[in-house]
């Protein structure tokens, strides 16, 4: 029989806190947030950047990093400004937009660095 | 100078053809045109019993009275323009009928029906008849309420985006009380579920009473909310017994600050769904749409109304999730025809698309799209399927699926949750779901401890028997 595991959330344990889509998995290496940049661009989506301390990641309005990238296709370019925004905000949330324009929605949002939990 | 036509009064009984059967007339963008499958009775020919549908349902009666010669009976008769052999049946045929905008109230669905499905399923002309599908033209389309939020709207509320929401029917269905049922709330939320769910005929029973229940699951969401971090909801089922309580539970769902409220849109009846629905989207509440009843109307592949047309009148009436089958859980649903239907549901324009049921383009205009839902019977193991098939645009719900985990609520949300991610990462990386389900789910469980026992746990429950009401195709 197998034995029961208990399911580690608590309140005061500032690591239960979730960031949205993907936040149940590991962390996303390199290889996988390239994997997901391509999928916005392939989409024909706007990518975008934001990132957030962490205590105010409830807020609908994280900073936004410059403008979102309209019409940018090339994931190199994408990728380096995701590393400069997370070198510009240590410890910050920062995520990963795709703005489907048609939807007036998000086809994708992810957080791709998890700052400093609090 | 031309003489208007005279008419005469003839008393007596006519051929309804010979009124209602005009294969040559021009359908315009402004008529109602419904499909029927018809299956006549011995010795009537298809087009009197196409005619006759038409004439029953429109402004037709038996026999001829002389206050017909006192409109344009011409102007607002409907007419049988089309018939065609429904494939694999010798029986049946498909009968087109088209109706003019006048004979219906701007906005009422009700009377839409009315008109359509009413006395004409009774006839006796007809051995069997059944709505397959409707095209609602734009005026009408526009002149209807709709969602009260719509799926966008809902992802801003709710603030999940890029895959699909996650849900669970709160087991067992009848008869926990309030405090052990909020328990079942927190615990599939905290675990990582976006909304959990009234069951459909959880009202206001002696064993939990309405105002209870609410009071519990609000504190559940609560409390979930700050330990995850993320928003959360609960489907408080406000269908009663009469209009007035169920817009004092709706009132007081708003009161304490629950995010989205259910309804039976069946059940209840059309005319008080629609008032909800448009209470709903004035007090900033979600509307998930249960369909107790459908099948007593869909399933009957000759007789009834085909679950597409269920599907877009709610539309119409209003509703932000609507059930709408899982394709490989343990309720009816065939695969083509439930992707028609939901395409139905969501998108701004579908195509005519006989290999999915669709009998007609519709334009949905400016109108909001639906959520559907996938619920009954499904598991991990289904994961992979459901987000090939449904796509991020639905909820997936997992009650057993969930609350069935050997380590309870939160560790089932969790595995869910898991394997829901797990899954769309895969096909954003342009892998193939539905071939390599097997191992996105293998490689996601080795860090999901959760998982890995769900995945135990459900690796053998198939169900597998064969879909009742199927598409009409060439099978012999």
């Amino acid at each position: 029989m197998m034995t029961v595991q208990d399911y580690p959330s608590r309140l005061s344990d500032p690591a239960s806190r979730k960031l949205g889509t993907f936040s149940y998995l590991p962390e996303m290496t390199k290889d996988q947030i390239r994997k997901q940049v391509e999928w916005i661009v392939q989409n024909g989506w706007n990518p975008g950047i934001e990132h957030i301390e962490p205590k105010f990641a409830k807020s609908n309005y994280w900073y936004m990093w410059k403008l979102p990238m309209f019409g940018e296709t090339d994931v190199d370019a994408i990728l380096a400004e995701l590393d400069d925004c997370h070198d510009a905000n240590p410890g910050h949330h920062v995520r990963l937009l795709g703005y489907n324009n048609f939807t007036q929605s998000q086809g994708a949002n992810m957080v791709v660095y998890r700052g400093t939990a609090v | 100078m031309n003489q208007p036509l005279r008419k005469t009064y003839d008393a007596g009984v006519k051929e309804y053809r010979a009124t209602y059967w005009e294969p040559d007339y021009p359908v315009k963008e402004t008529d109602i045109l419904a499909c029927f499958k018809v299956i006549p009775q011995d010795g009537v020919s298809r087009e009197e019993a196409a005619a006759a549908v038409a004439a029953e349902s429109s402004t037709g009666t038996w026999t001829t009275v002389w206050t017909d010669l006192l409109t344009d009976l011409d102007y607002y008769k409907g007419r049988a323009y089309r018939i065609e052999d429904v494939p694999g049946s010798d029986d049946a045929f498909y009968a087109f009928i088209a109706y003019p905008m006048d004979l219906f109230e701007e906005g009422s669905v009700v009377n839409v029906f009315t008109s359509i499905v009413g006395n004409v399923f009774g006839f006796k002309a007809v051995r069997s008849l059944r709505l397959e599908d409707v095209r609602f033209p734009i005026w009408f389309v526009m002149s209807c309420f709709g969602p009260p939020h719509g799926i966008q709207v809902e992802r801003d509320k709710m603030d999940k985006y890029g895959r699909p929401l996650l849900g669970c029917t709160i087991k067992p269905k009848l008869g926990l009380s309030a405090k052990n049922y909020g328990r079942a709330v927190y615990e599939v939320l905290r675990g990582g579920l976006d909304f959990s769910k009234d069951d459909e005929n959880v009202n206001s029973q002696p064993f939990m009473r309405w105002r209870d229940r609410f009071l519990f699951c609000q504190e559940a969401i609560e409390k979930a909310e700050a330990e995850t971090g993320e928003r959360k909801g609960h489907y408080l089922n406000v269908t009663a017994p009469t209009v007035e309580e169920m817009f004092k539970r709706a009132e007081f769902a708003k009161e304490i600050g629950t995010p989205i409220i259910m309804s039976d849109y069946l059940t209840i009846g059309w005319a008080a769904h629609n008032s909800l629905s448009k209470w709903c989207r004035d007090n900033g509440l979600l509307l998930h749409v249960h369909r107790a009843m459908h099948a007593v109307m869909d399933r009957n592949p000759n007789h009834g109304i085909n679950f597409r047309v269920l599907a877009k009148l709610l539309r119409l009436l209003g509703g932000d999730h609507l059930h709408s089958g899982t394709v490989v859980g343990k309720l009816e649903g065939d695969r083509e025809a439930t992707l028609g239907w939901i395409d139905l549901l969501r998108d701004r324009h579908v195509k005519e698309d006989r290999a999915r049921g669709i009998f007609f383009d519709q334009d949905w205009g400016g109108m909001p799209g639906v959520f559907p839902v996938a619920s009954g019977g499904i598991h991990v193991w289904h994961m992979p399927a459901l987000v090939a098939i449904f796509g991020n645009d639905s909820v997936l719900q997992f009650g057993g699926g969930t609350l069935g985990h050997p380590w309870g609520n939160a560790a089932g949300a969790a595995a869910n949750r898991v394997a829901l991610e797990a899954c769309v990462q895969a096909r954003n990386e342009g892998r193939e779901l539905e071939k390599e389900g097997k191992d996105i789910l293998t490689e996601a469980a080795r860090h999901s401890p959760e998982l890995k026992a769900a995945m135990e746990t459900w690796k053998e429950i198939k169900f597998e028997f064969d879909t009742v009401d199927k598409l009409d195709v060439q099978h012999r």
